[in-house]
């Protein structure tokens, strides 16, 4: 069996793989389908699949942090991109008043989207800022 | 007496360019001190089941932010103890041994604390940090990043620019806005521009988050670096942001296919006012732990907009490659600085570049100016468009690759029109704008936007605005370069949104060359000494050796030795020449070459007219000339020292082709002449004339003075020896061993002379 590192760089060693967001193989991308308007925005997305492939390359490569932020990359992939943007501002220090939102916040994102590994990475997030007092409004 | 004058050399001194620069004193209690704080903790690190609840002397119950990602995410807990336990001198012995394989470095490097990590690095001298550095750093193949911004935000410029960054050898291009909503036309131009010549290059537009992610999103952007971190918990919070935050944003960019690196660097938290007094190393060390914990692929560090200010302080670019080499221990790429313009020495700033000429880095220049330093929107660079062949005449003299290329001058021409006609078609092929001839050839010709005839920025706003409205993405861009000819530049933007599906080139330490990605993973740096690791390959270094204007010996023999076969001689050879009577005669002893291979001197006057100059100052001393055509030697002293013996006075010239000459004496050792003319290409036609006019005066026992050839310090050996090396090789060559001088009769002009 190949190690998931034997598969990189997937555009070269396994193509087939490279499926984008709207599930379009890398092969179909071509200046022929582009301009026969055959190619709208989720064709040119990255996918979860391919995130997570290339989070097992990482950690086949012995960098299992990087596979851990491409892991919560693909959990975020089908989280729309004004919720994400959103999120990154509640994260920010003194943007809301307390938890609670946070935490729900948390828990659509692991309801909705199945996004566990960032419902985590809030709930962490949580925990410290109420230590650290940083659940104060900034303007 | 009154007081000793003040030395002139201060009034001197006090005008160079490097007073500009401030020097700082070391003052840990304000944040200024590089290495090591009365107010850094010791290294030191607990776990208690399964937890780590002390980190650098401090417990778990004070973790701030910072400690508390870097406890939960960055230390190891199966290293943490070996690593900690490890005497920090042994560790940074291990970083600069070529037996001790980078893995196994990395390795140790999990589990070590920032102060550490701090402790280990101290141990290094810049020396011996360049070393490991070269050894510890990830991908292989060395790179470097541009700047490509303009102070108009001018869409053309910015095409041409893009593609000259690409042609030059850039493997990623940043750039910025001077008004933020013209973000999407620079995106727009900088994308289409990047596509011209070889593509493949990744591309930042650097904004405010949610915009950049929403210019990554359409298609035009693949990389961001905006990611900013810092050292303490109140500039972190100052900052607008916490290790969480960061990690989020990090996340939300490779979901989007968007390759991300983080940056920090020394200095940062000092300019903020939240340094807590402890070292800037030390700081960063933080910074570079917390950035691995984050899972992110890389960083940008090396002081950045801290470095001018981590400068100012003793041992301060020695810290700076510090922190470069924490962070590649890490496993991190690492855009390595060298970018803030640090000093307005050039001195200083040809030192700064030097180690990682030699070192190598994965992207030298965290945004080298591509442009000129007034254009630049980040503020002007280590080097700049100003510089850039400094910097490609630098990795030919070190046979070190910096990741560029030289250009060629010609196809620059071709290229810049190109982008900038491929722009106009996209903008009027999606109904943004046209844009006429005048403007076009304006900017092709302008080297910065100064020169430049094109949109005001109030236009550019309006056309960015309707980029962004209209939701227009890189496939409606490569469709229009299609539509409108642009086929090859089509491919290459389709290029890297087929690079954004695989996501290979979110992996460390990615750039794309020749199409494909090359990363840590593929191209891993397997220095372990020599013959390993990074070398160029032979078509690499006679790219990089190609700088413009190389000089040949065909060239030079081309434009030096201008022989016209249709021309008299002018200088005829006669019987040879026996010792003279006359006591005012002044034998002038011509070398093999003079006047017959080569006609001027290095100063580029005719060899005729030096020979007027020369025979009419012997004259106006009351001397005789006598011309003799030496031939068995083409060294100085022995031409003046053979002609003297000739000269019925005893005195006499040598002189060679290139200009070279000598006042000599019979009686005297060979290289003990009367005066010399070493430096031929500062020397006149007056200054032979006076050296003719001084040989007759000593023929006549009288004592001259000397004549000075006055030097302004010119480099004269870097401006002309590759040509006199040549030259001299021709009058060697004539060289006949044991041939007896010629008298020569001197057939032009009215001082023609006759034996």
């Amino acid at each position: 069996m190949t190690s998931p590192l034997d598969l990189y760089p997937i555009s070269e060693n396994a193509p087939d793989q490279a499926v984008s967001a709207s599930g379009m193989p890398l092969a179909d991308l071509t200046l022929d389908a582009v301009i026969s308007e055959r190619i709208g925005a989720e064709d040119i997305r990255i996918s979860a699949g391919v995130l997570r492939l290339q989070a097992s390359i990482a950690r086949d490569a012995g960098r299992d942090r990087l596979a851990l932020n491409l892991e919560r990359a693909a959990d975020l992939v089908s989280v729309p991109q004004d919720l994400i943007l959103d999120t990154y501002e509640m994260l920010r220090p003194g943007r809301i008043p307390e938890a609670q939102l946070l935490k729900e916040r948390a828990e659509l994102l692991r309801r909705e989207y199945g996004a566990h590994t960032i419902a985590a990475l809030i709930d962490e997030a949580v925990a410290v800022y109420e230590r650290r007092n940083l659940f104060r409004r900034r303007y | 007496m009154t007081s000793p004058p003040r030395w002139r050399r201060f009034d001197e001194w006090d005008t160079r360019p490097l007073r500009h620069d401030r020097f700082a004193a070391e003052d840990p209690e304000a944040g200024f001190a590089t290495f090591h704080s009365p107010w850094d903790p010791a290294p030191s690190a607990r776990v208690e089941n399964g937890r780590v609840v002390e980190i650098d002397g401090k417990p778990e119950a004070d973790f701030d932010i910072l400690d508390s990602f870097i406890a939960a995410h960055h230390l190891d807990l199966d290293v943490i103890d070996e690593a900690m336990a490890m005497d920090s001198g042994e560790v940074a012995r291990m970083l600069v041994d070529i037996n001790v394989p980078r893995e196994r470095l990395e390795r140790l490097a999990r589990g070590m604390t920032p102060a550490k990590l701090t402790s280990v690095v101290s141990h290094l001298s810049s020396l011996e940090i360049t070393f490991a550095y070269s050894k510890m750093r990830q991908r292989r193949t060395p790179g470097n990043q541009a700047h490509v911004t303009n102070a108009k935000d001018d869409p053309l410029q910015l095409a041409a620019d893009a593609a000259v960054a690409v042609a030059l050898g850039f493997d990623e291009i940043e750039t910025t806005m001077r008004v933020a909503s013209n973000s999407w036309a620079n995106a727009v131009a900088c994308a289409v521009g990047a596509s011209v010549g070889r593509g493949g290059v990744l591309f930042q537009c650097s904004i405010e988050e949610a915009e950049e992610l929403r210019i990554g999103m359409a298609g035009f952007t693949s990389y961001a670096e905006t990611v900013s971190v810092y050292g303490t918990e109140a500039a972190f919070v100052d900052g607008d942001d916490t290790p969480w935050s960061k990690a989020f944003l990090t996340a939300a960019y490779a979901s989007r296919g968007i390759k991300a690196r983080c940056t920090s660097g020394a200095s940062s938290e000092l300019l903020m006012g939240f340094h807590e007094h402890q070292s800037v190393l030390y700081l960063e060390a933080r910074c570079l732990c917390l950035q691995r914990a984050m899972g992110v692929q890389g960083t940008q560090n090396g002081g950045i907009d801290g470095a001018p200010l981590t400068v100012s302080m003793a041992g301060g670019m020695r810290e700076l490659m510090a922190e470069n080499l924490i962070a590649v221990w890490l496993g991190l790429e690492c855009a390595s600085g060298n970018d803030t313009r640090v000093s307005e020495s050039e001195i200083r700033v040809g030192a700064k570049i030097t180690p990682f000429l030699m070192a190598g880095s994965d992207l030298l220049c965290s945004g080298m100016g591509s442009i000129r330093k007034y254009d630049n929107s980040f503020n002007p660079s280590l080097f700049n468009g100003e510089d850039v062949e400094d910097f490609l005449a630098l990795q030919r003299d070190l046979e070190a690759d910096g990741g560029l290329t030289p250009i060629e001058e010609s196809n620059i021409r071709e290229l810049r029109m190109q982008a900038i006609k491929a722009l106009a078609a996209v903008f009027q092929e999606l109904g943004l704008a046209e844009v006429p001839e005048a403007w076009m050839l304006s900017v092709a010709a302008a080297s910065g936007s100064l020169d430049t005839e094109t949109f005001s920025t109030g236009e550019v706003t309006r056309i960015s605005e309707a980029i962004r409205d209209r939701g227009l993405t890189a496939v409606d861009v490569v469709r229009a370069l299609h539509k409108r000819g642009f086929g090859r530049e089509a491919e290459n933007l389709l290029l890297m949104l087929r690079q954004r599906i695989s996501g290979d080139y979110l992996q460390t330490s990615a750039i794309l060359r020749d199409g494909k990605v090359i990363s840590a993973l593929n191209d891993p740096n397997d220095y372990r000494g020599p013959g390993s690791g990074y070398r160029m390959s032979e078509a690499r270094w006679e790219a990089v050796r190609g700088v413009r204007d190389v000089q040949t010996r065909e060239k030079v023999l081309e434009s030096e030795r201008r022989l016209d076969p249709t021309s008299e001689p002018w200088l005829i050879p006669g019987g040879e020449a026996g010792k003279g009577t006359d006591p005012r005669e002044v034998v002038i002893g011509l070398s093999p070459a003079f006047g017959n291979e080569l006609t001027q001197t290095t100063a580029g006057h005719d060899l005729i007219d030096v020979v007027l100059a020369l025979t009419d100052g012997v004259s106006e001393g009351g001397g005789v000339p006598r011309l003799v055509r030496i031939r068995h030697t083409a060294d100085t002293s022995f031409l003046g020292l053979t002609a003297a013996r000739l000269s019925g006075s005893g005195y006499a010239i040598g002189i060679q082709a290139k200009g070279t000459a000598v006042i000599h004496r019979a009686d005297r050792l060979p290289h003990m002449n009367i005066e010399l003319f070493s430096n031929a290409p500062i020397t006149t036609l007056d200054h032979y004339r006076a050296m003719g006019r001084n040989a007759a005066l000593h023929a006549l026992g009288r004592a001259p003075e000397p004549v000075i050839v006055p030097t302004e310090g010119q480099a004269l050996g870097a401006r002309y020896h590759v040509r006199v090396a040549m030259l001299y090789a021709i009058e060697t060559g004539l060289v006949v061993p044991d041939a007896p001088p010629l008298d020569v009769a001197f057939a032009i002009g009215q001082g023609g002379l006759r034996p």
